[in-house]
């Protein structure tokens, strides 16, 4: 076989991060636009992403059984009343994951909306001010990066109580440093532009400067990573819940997994109280992490380039810190 | 030598977030509702025995004191007194420590062997079905969580070919007579193989992606085509030319996926039932151990912030471009 020329950094593939966008799209309605149009994947991620939002959404009207009810004998395997079979309960497994995608999205998305929040004030603090405030900043950014995120969230949330709102407050407070950086980053070089610099000697204040220019221009890069977040928290959400520290009266996906060790579901041969709690999650993780991937490329084209590869495919780890010059 | 100055820095920052990680472990089990002690689950505990209980850990003087205090006794390698067996914390770890170990060893070879293979393939055959379904494969993998990875190698794999499910050892081993050491060595490997093989596989999707993109980069460099032009054969031209300067981040990333790589043993270890420091901290989470717990969030944070270091070196030593 042959090697042939290779292609401009990445082309063919047609997956995540391994495409060049076609156009960089750098307005909202562009990135929409290639998310339809550009990217199967991403379209299939969006969609994927939809469909179990709408479940969610849609709990108490489409599923079959209740979620607190027994319905029928302990691991009766799937049939044509109930689809996926009973768990350890007896309780309709449909039901469970139908009722479990809302606590794990739920904490999904609030944890990394939460994340978004503390990553992006301090990213743009960090950037746009600069000097010893970045320092600091960023010394705590270094510390929260080498710190072993699961250990310090089970410590925390054996510590502080199992309420959701601890499990969104922990996984926020872990996972806000990627976000940091990459903002931190963006608004350095947006800082630097003529038409910043103009603003300010016409009398923009700080506060003016940050919210009218700086803003705008890192929202979209805020928001992408704000989806691959989603799925580094449903994945820790999975964790907590794993090792009996979730919310105990909550059904989440991460409790199903757990429930499918502790019911005995696999001496049992229930492969419908195993199995399918972990798809669900694989699903959504994939489905973010196309979703996000697609937009940071088409936002930032430069992300993918040369050593910075080494970063692009992060879900767990934090971007290493290295400095190339 | 060039970067002494960049060694210096790098050992600073390490002793630094060292310091950070140390107070901060303080901070946090100080902020238990409460005391450690109030919480602790005993049931056969009276109030007297619980006020002597934290008499006797100086939980009843000042933070402040009580800072030094700590940091007195870590200076001595004192991480405390567990509260439920009454051994010291480092005692009720070593052996959990010793017994995970050999199984990340293991689970990290085998997630490399598998991901550089599969980040080869890819790159190689870029663009082609073998690549795309290696890359789906790769990324699924990486979507999955780990412990569902454990049940579902324990229920398809486990059950169904005779592999041990819990434990470490055999408890019938040596009870007729004394095994020999390859029985117990064997016997250890049968049951370190699922957790490693688990774990090995939960890695090494990452891994994968990562070969595969510097791997495409690589091969479009001048060198290679050089190489080509040359007329070397494409393995050489891989191996050799392109895998060896691909190999780079894929390096300092195993050093700084040790945090991951932690995380995904505990889980494991649930799922296996297997002695390490995994199962140790969530046994120490249900008696509510806190001693235990710290030292064993103590001892963790250093190993990471270690790897880190040596990843933050390893990248310098390998890349020339990297200035201090």
């Amino acid at each position: 076989m042959t090697i042939e020329a290779v292609p401009p950094a990445g082309a063919g593939g047609g997956l995540p991060g391994t495409d060049l966008a076609p156009v960089a799209a750098s307005t909202p309605r562009g990135v929409l636009k290639q998310l339809v149009l550009g990217d199967r994947q991403a379209a299939f991620g969006a969609l994927v992403l939809v469909l179990f939002v709408a479940l969610a959404l849609a709990a108490p009207l489409i599923s079959p059984y209740s979620p607190r009810v027994k319905a029928g004998p302990v691991y009766a395997p799937p049939s044509s009343e109930h689809f996926l079979g009973l768990d350890d309960g007896g309780i309709d497994m449909l039901t469970l994951l139908i009722w479990g995608a809302r606590v794990s999205l739920l904490v999904g998305f609030a944890a990394s909306l939460m994340a978004m929040l503390i990553g992006g004030t301090v990213g743009i603090l960090s950037g746009y001010l600069g000097g010893r405030t970045d320092t600091v900043l960023m010394r705590i950014t270094d510390y929260f990066l080498v710190i072993p995120d699961v250990p310090l969230m089970i410590v925390a949330a054996a510590i502080w109580g199992q309420s959701l709102l601890n499990i969104v407050i922990i996984i926020a407070v872990i996972y806000w440093t990627s976000t940091a950086r990459l903002i931190r980053s963006q608004v350095k070089s947006v800082r630097e532009q003529v038409y910043v610099k103009r603003a300010r000697a016409l009398g923009a204040g700080n506060v003016r400067l940050i919210v009218k220019h700086v803003l705008p221009q890192v929202t979209p890069l805020l928001v992408a990573n704000t989806v691959l977040t989603v799925a580094t928290a449903i994945f820790a959400e999975t964790y907590i819940a794993f090792l009996g520290l979730g919310d105990p009266s909550q059904i989440s996906w991460g409790k199903l997994i757990q429930n499918s060790l502790t019911g005995g579901a696999i001496f049992s041969d229930a492969w419908w109280a195993i199995v399918p709690p972990g798809v669900c999650v694989t699903l959504v993780i994939l489905a973010c992490t196309m979703v996000g991937q697609s937009m940071e490329d088409s936002l930032n084209p430069r992300l993918k380039v040369g050593h910075l590869s080494v970063h692009r495919f992060r879900l767990r780890r934090p971007p290493a810190k290295a400095e190339v010059g | 030598m060039r970067g002494a100055d960049y060694v210096i820095r790098r050992t600073g920052a390490a002793l630094l977030t060292v310091f950070v990680a140390i107070t901060l472990n303080f901070v946090l089990f100080r902020a238990v509702p409460g005391s450690a002690v109030t919480a602790l689950r005993c049931f056969h505990c009276t109030k007297q025995f619980k006020a002597a209980l934290e008499e006797e850990l100086g939980l009843n003087q000042s933070m402040w004191q009580q800072y030094t205090i700590y940091l007195g006794s870590l200076a001595e390698g004192d991480l405390g007194t567990s509260f439920t067996d009454h051994r010291s914390v480092w005692q009720n770890l070593k052996e959990p420590i010793m017994n995970t170990l050999p199984m990340l060893v293991v689970a990290t070879v085998i997630s490399v062997v598998i991901g550089v293979a599969a980040g080869v393939v890819s790159a190689w055959r870029r663009g082609t079905r073998t690549d795309r379904l290696n890359t789906w494969a790769a990324l699924s993998f990486y979507a999955m969580p780990t412990q569902w990875i454990g049940l579902m190698v324990v229920f398809y794999i486990a059950l169904r070919f005779g592999f041990p499910v819990a434990g470490i050892r055999d408890p019938t081993l040596g009870i007729l007579e004394e095994p020999s050491t390859w029985t117990v060595i064997a016997d250890r490997l049968r049951h370190l193989a699922l957790p490693a093989l688990t774990l090995g596989i939960g890695l090494y999707g990452e891994y994968a992606l990562i070969v595969r993109s510097s791997m495409l980069e690589t091969l479009g460099e001048d060198y290679v085509l050089t190489a080509r032009a040359k007329g070397l054969k494409n393995f050489n031209i891989v191996w050799r030319h392109g895998l060896r300067n691909a190999m780079l981040p894929l390096v300092t990333l195993i050093a700084l996926s040790f945090g991951y790589i932690l995380a995904g043993a505990i889980v494991i270890e649930e799922v296996f039932s297997y002695p390490g420091i995994g199962l140790a901290v969530i046994n120490a989470i249900d008696q509510r151990d806190y001693p235990v717990l710290q030292g064993a969030f103590l001892l963790l944070t250093f190993a990471v912030i270690f790897f880190n270091f040596v990843a933050d070196l390893l990248y310098f030593k390998l890349d020339p471009r990297v200035t201090a």
